[in-house]
Formats: structure tokens, C-alpha cells, sequence
């Protein structure tokens, strides 16, 4: 990869398009955040320069949303995975050619209506009229359902399954299914057969999948907005309070900096440690 | 076409076929298939793709099940006895090796499935065995990608028979090997083979490795045995013009079947030509006025120059000279005689006759009657 030494002209033309956007819509903007979380917020809001840390003292005022984001993005991940995988599983190993397709195109159907529209109508489900009506008619009164973490929960596992079934249904469909035969030839039982040869082997799907729902759960604003109502908010949310309601814009881009910074950290952990793993890295580099 | 005498040797077979059929949707893979492979054989099923030999070797594996019919192995039943649970392993056509486990993970692989599992030390000790009965002992910590085709071979066999198992099942073991390799691994094999005492069944379309390896041979067509016997057998004494065409090389001559007694059979080529045959031992007879077949194998018939072809022979037809294949220790040659259209003849290297004849020459071409076989035309 690292032959062309002179300047390839042709390269940098072809690269400069995507490295001015790049530039302009990601660098440019992160620079400021990071300016603005050291100064202060204006009287009337807004920014005004200063050199401070106070924003960065004052984060634990925003403990919740904090505690929010990182409790239900790793557990949302989780409960898309426990979600996808036999999904996945059962569209790339069981499921005959024919309808294969089809049920990958029922995966991608939703897709094709607003996303918004689709989490309104979890709010008219989840709602006082919906399910809880359902359960108080069979004799279960006071179940709430809308505005809770659960709420939140079944939004994610709805939103991003998907997500997380490509990945991995993509790893199991390459896995070469004599593998599977050998394995059970071997007196290796269905289950002993998943355990060794086939998850050890859709790991790579598994791994992209997880970082892909983890990092755009990170950043979720819509799902708790609506499910969670006022009660269950992400560092998402805490953005647009402090930037659009209170204008306290150097404490927004404070929480803003604090989050890309744990995004960070757990991205690159996780990436060592499933990079790290002998036969994986193996695997992938197939 | 059954070969078993289940009823008096029964525990003397280790796998065994009573009638078995298989479906997949209206196709009949395997139809009405009865055999049984003695202990401590080498048996090859032969055929072309579609006949029916994979799936037979997939029922006693397990990964199929029949229709109707039994399939024992040992004497044991194990109609619905998953994979899994069946003494048997098999070597599989691409390998099918574990790419996420090094070469002793692979072989023991086998041994960790086990309950009770064998301790670590006892695996590798095993493993280490396995290994040296492949000739790979240095090989244990490698990655599969890194070893070449016939060391994966190595492994793949390795890996089947640390455990132990009653029959060894080979689904086109050598295909993916080129030509001097694939002859290394048909010795290596056979060797193998007594030395371990496990009954071998091979599924293979090379009709030479399944010669060359097989104590017998079950020749496969439509998913039926067509033939079931050894490789001298096949060779010698064919069924019909199926099996001939299957195992070596022959010319047929193919007619209506003018007479048949016990001695032999008499046709006429649609070209007006009589020719008779003695019957094939195991054929049977040919019912006139059906379409029989004169076999005749390329190293019986003899070529000379027109002036030097000896007199009285059987059959004698004179020819043209069309190409001559020069093959090291002989040489083939396309003739095209009055009659019998094209015709291949193979005369060894010092053969007097061959070496004079050069492509144009107007030759004679004859055989001994009694070195032709008359087969049905099936």
C-alpha cells in the first residue's frame, strides 16, 4: 500500500472533494466545540471567550444523562445482538434460497417509511390506549409502558436490528457449511457445532455489527425524545437542552467533547481486545 | 443387482445396504441399493456425478437418511442415528478444514468432542500419533492456509481417523491434487489403509484410482449398482457395455444381436458387418434381435502394415492410418477401418508392427475372437 511516494496528482484530485467536506464538516466543527467548551456562557447566552475548566467541573450536573447513555447503548447493543443473531442464523443457514430473499427484503422493508413515523407509532402502541389498555382489559391495570427505559429499549432493538443482522448475516452465509458437517462427522453435537465452529466464526460479523449499533447509540436523540419522554435521555438530549433551550453553549460543547472523548476510549478498547484475539484476526484477514 | 448374502455372514460386513432408496424431491439419488463392504476392505464406489455415489456415502455418514431400507454398520442399525453419534468419519472433498484452528486442533478436534473428554495430555499425545501416521509431525502448530494441498490432505485424513472410527468414509479425497501428487497419496492411502485395518470406502469418477486402490468396486449409474465386484472383475468380466465404457478403454461395435448360445454371441453392425464374441463371464446372455455390442480393448487389437498382416486371423479389417499418439511406453493410434469407423489400437513401445506405420498408411487391424467380450447395449 505504501509504494506511491511522489505525489500522485491524480489521487489528490480524486481525494479532495471528500477531504474538503471532511474538513469543513467535521475538523472545523470539533475545533470549535473544543474552543467553546473552555469559555464561558455569555449573559444572555450563548458563548464568550474565556480559558476555563469550570464547564468540565460542572459535568456531574449532567450525571443522569451520562449514566443514561452509558448504561442503555451497551445494553441496547446487547439486546440487538441476542436479537439478530438467530435472525441472521436462520436466514443464512436454514432458510431455502427461495425465501431467503424474501425475508431479507422483509429485514429491509421498514426501511423504506420514515423512521419518524415508525417511532410514533411505537408511542401510540406503548401508549395509554395501547398495549397497557390491552393488559388492563385482561385484568393487568397501571402497567406503563411509554416513557420508560424499556420504552427506549424496544425503539433501539427496533431501530438498529437490522444493523446488526447484515453484518452477520453476511459472516454466516461466507461460512463454508461442510464446516458444519465435519464438525458434527466429528461427534461434535449441533450445540458443541455452534459453540466451536460457528460462532467462533461469524465473530467478525458479530464485532462489526456491535460497533456499528454502539457507536450511533451513542448518539441517539430521537428514540428517547419520543419513548423516553422527559424521563429517559441521552447525552443526545442534553445537547439540544443545553444548546437550543438554555444556551449554554460552552457547557453543551463541554458534554459534547466529554462524549466524543468516551467514544473514543471504548471504541479503541474494543477494537483491541477483538483485534487482539488470536483466530479472529485471523479470520478477518481472510 | 445384489451382491449380498447377508443372511449367513452378517457380522463379517461393516457396512451394509439392504434395498435402500433416497429421494430428493422426484429425483431417485440412491434406488433400491443393496451391498455389503467387508471388515477391513478398501471399497470404491464409481460412477459420474449423479449417479448416486455421494449420496450413498452421505447415508453412512449420516448427514442422509433413507427413504426405506436398512443401512447397518458393524450390524448395528443406524437408520436415524444422527451423524454425530456414528462410529464412522469421513474425509471430505475440499478438506473442510477449520481455518479459525491450527493443525493439531483440527486433528484432535475429534478427541475433544468426546464424553468423557480425554485430558489435554492424552489429546496430544494422540494428536501427536495422528500426525506421525500422516507424516506432518512438524507441522502441529501451522495455520491451515499455510500448508499446501497434499499436506491439507494429511490433516483432513489425520483428523478422521484419530478417532477411530469403524469405516472411513472419502468423498473425491485426491480430486483437488494434481497428477503425481494424486498418484503419491493413492500408494500413501492404500498403505495406510492396512496399516490401520479401518474399512476405507472411497467415492470417486477416476475409474484409475478406483482400480488401482480397491479390493472392490461398486459401479454406480442412475442410483443403482450397476456392478458390484473386484476391480479384476470389472475389468475382465463387465456386465455390460455401461461398465466396459466405465472401467478401462474399449471400441464398441454395436449391432443387432443375430444369435446367443452359452459359447457366444454373433451381431451385425448397422454397416452389414457380422462379428461374434464370447459372452461376458458375469453378463449374461443377449436376447436376439435386441442391440448388443462387441467390446474390444485397444491393447487386444493388433496393427499391421497391408503387405505384413499375417493370415488366418479371427477378425481382420483392412484400415487407414488417421494419428499416431506417442505415450513413452506405447503409443496410441486412431484408425479408420472398413465397416467399424474409427477405431483405438495401443501397441507397446517395441512392437515390431507399430513402429514402421505412419499416419496415411493403409494397414489391416485384427483381434482374436475369444479376446472380445459381447455385451448388452446398456
Amino acid at each position: 500500500m505504501a509504494r506511491a511516494r511522489k505525489w500522485d496528482w491524480t489521487a489528490i484530485l480524486l481525494m479532495s472533494p471528500s477531504f474538503a467536506i471532511f474538513l469543513a464538516l467535521l475538523v472545523l466543527p470539533i475545533i470549535v466545540v473544543l474552543v467553546l467548551s473552555f469559555g464561558e456562557r455569555a449573559e444572555a447566552g450563548g458563548y464568550e471567550a474565556a480559558f476555563t475548566l469550570a464547564q468540565y467541573a460542572n459535568l456531574p450536573a449532567r450525571w443522569a444523562a451520562f449514566r443514561n447513555t452509558l448504561s442503555l447503548a451497551p445494553t441496547g447493543t446487547i439486546l440487538c445482538l441476542l436479537a439478530a443473531y438467530p435472525l441472521a442464523y436462520f436466514l443464512a443457514v436454514k432458510a431455502s434460497p427461495r425465501s431467503k430473499l424474501l425475508l431479507l427484503i422483509l429485514v429491509i422493508v421498514p426501511f423504506w417509511t420514515s423512521f419518524l413515523i415508525r417511532t410514533y407509532a411505537w408511542i401510540f402502541i406503548l401508549g395509554g390506549k395501547g398495549i397497557p389498555a390491552l393488559l388492563d382489559w385482561v385484568g393487568i391495570p397501571d402497567v406503563r409502558l411509554i416513557n420508560t427505559p424499556f420504552a427506549v429499549l424496544l425503539g433501539i432493538v427496533y431501530a438498529y436490528l437490522p444493523l446488526m443482522v447484515f453484518p452477520i448475516f453476511v459472516s454466516l452465509e461466507k461460512l463454508d457449511k461442510r464446516l458444519l458437517e465435519a464438525s458434527e462427522d466429528l461427534g461434535a453435537s449441533p450445540w458443541a457445532t455452534f459453540r466451536q465452529v460457528t460462532l467462533p466464526l461469524s465473530a467478525p460479523g458479530v464485532a462489526t455489527g456491535c460497533m456499528l449499533v454502539f457507536i450511533l447509540l451513542m448518539g441517539e436523540y430521537l428514540i428517547p425524545a419520543l419513548l423516553g419522554g422527559g424521563k429517559v435521555f441521552f447525552i443526545g438530549n442534553a445537547l439540544v437542552d443545553l444548546f437550543l433551550q438554555s444556551r449554554n453553549w460552552p457547557f453543551g460543547s463541554a458534554v459534547a467533547v466529554s462524549l466524543v472523548a468516551i467514544m473514543l476510549v471504548t471504541v479503541t478498547l474494543y477494537l483491541r481486545l477483538t483485534l487482539n484475539r488470536r483466530g479472529f484476526r485471523d479470520q478477518s484477514m481472510v | 443387482m445384489s451382491q449380498n448374502n447377508s443372511a449367513t455372514a452378517e457380522s463379517a460386513f461393516d457396512v451394509e445396504f439392504r434395498s435402500v432408496v433416497k429421494h430428493f424431491a422426484d429425483v431417485k439419488a440412491v434406488d433400491d441399493v443393496s451391498f455389503g463392504l467387508r471388515q477391513g476392505s478398501f471399497h470404491s464406489f464409481l460412477g459420474p456425478s449423479g449417479c448416486g455415489k455421494t449420496t450413498s456415502l452421505r447415508l453412512i455418514a449420516g448427514f442422509e437418511q433413507p427413504d426405506s431400507g436398512a443401512v447397518e454398520i458393524a450390524g448395528q442399525s443406524v437408520v436415524g442415528v444422527p451423524a454425530h453419534k456414528r462410529p464412522v468419519n469421513m474425509v471430505f472433498q475440499h478438506y473442510a478444514l477449520f481455518p479459525h484452528m491450527d493443525v493439531a486442533a483440527n486433528v484432535g478436534y475429534g478427541l475433544r468432542q468426546r464424553k468423557p473428554r480425554p485430558d489435554d495430555a492424552e489429546i496430544g499425545k494422540r494428536v501427536a500419533e495422528a500426525l506421525e501416521l500422516v507424516r506432518l509431525p512438524q507441522l502441529a502448530r501451522r495455520r491451515i492456509w499455510e500448508l499446501s494441498g497434499g499436506q491439507q490432505q494429511r490433516v483432513a485424513l489425520a483428523r478422521a481417523l484419530i478417532n477411530r472410527p469403524t469405516v472411513l468414509l472419502l468423498d473425491e479425497p485426491l480430486a483437488a491434487l494434481d497428477r503425481k501428487l494424486r498418484r503419491e497419496m493413492q500408494i500413501e492411502l492404500q498403505n495406510l489403509q492396512r496399516e490401520v485395518g479401518i474399512t476405507f470406502v472411497l467415492v470417486t469418477h477416476d475409474q484409475e484410482e478406483a482400480l488401482s486402490m480397491s479390493d472392490t468396486i461398486g459401479i454406480m449409474r442412475d442410483g443403482k449398482i450397476v456392478q458390484f465386484g473386484t476391480p479384476e472383475e470389472l475389468y475382465d468380466a463387465p456386465v455390460n457395455r455401461y461398465v466396459a465404457d466405465f472401467v478401462g478403454e474399449s471400441n464398441f461395435f454395436s449391432g443387432a444381436v443375430a444369435s446367443c448360445d452359452e459359447r457366444g454371441a454373433v451381431i451385425t453392425t448397422a454397416s452389414g458387418l457380422t462379428l461374434a464374441a464370447p459372452l461376458s463371464r458375469l453378463g449374461g446372455r443377449l436376447q436376439p434381435g435386441s442391440t448388443g455390442t462387441i467390446a474390444v480393448r485397444p491393447e487386444v487389437i493388433g496393427l499391421w502394415n497391408k503387405a505384413a498382416a499375417p493370415q488366418g486371423l479371427d477378425v481382420a479389417r483392412p484400415a487407414r492410418l488417421l494419428n499416431r499418439i506417442y505415450l513413452g511406453d506405447h503409443s496410441e493410434f486412431q484408425v479408420e477401418a472398413e465397416g467399424l469407423g474409427s477405431v483405438l489400437v495401443r501397441l507397446p513401445k517395441h512392437s515390431t508392427a507399430g513402429q514402421a506405420l505412419e499416419p496415411g498408411d493403409e494397414v489391416v487391424l485384427g483381434w482374436e475372437r475369444s479376446k472380445a467380450l459381447a455385451l448388452a447395449d446398456i
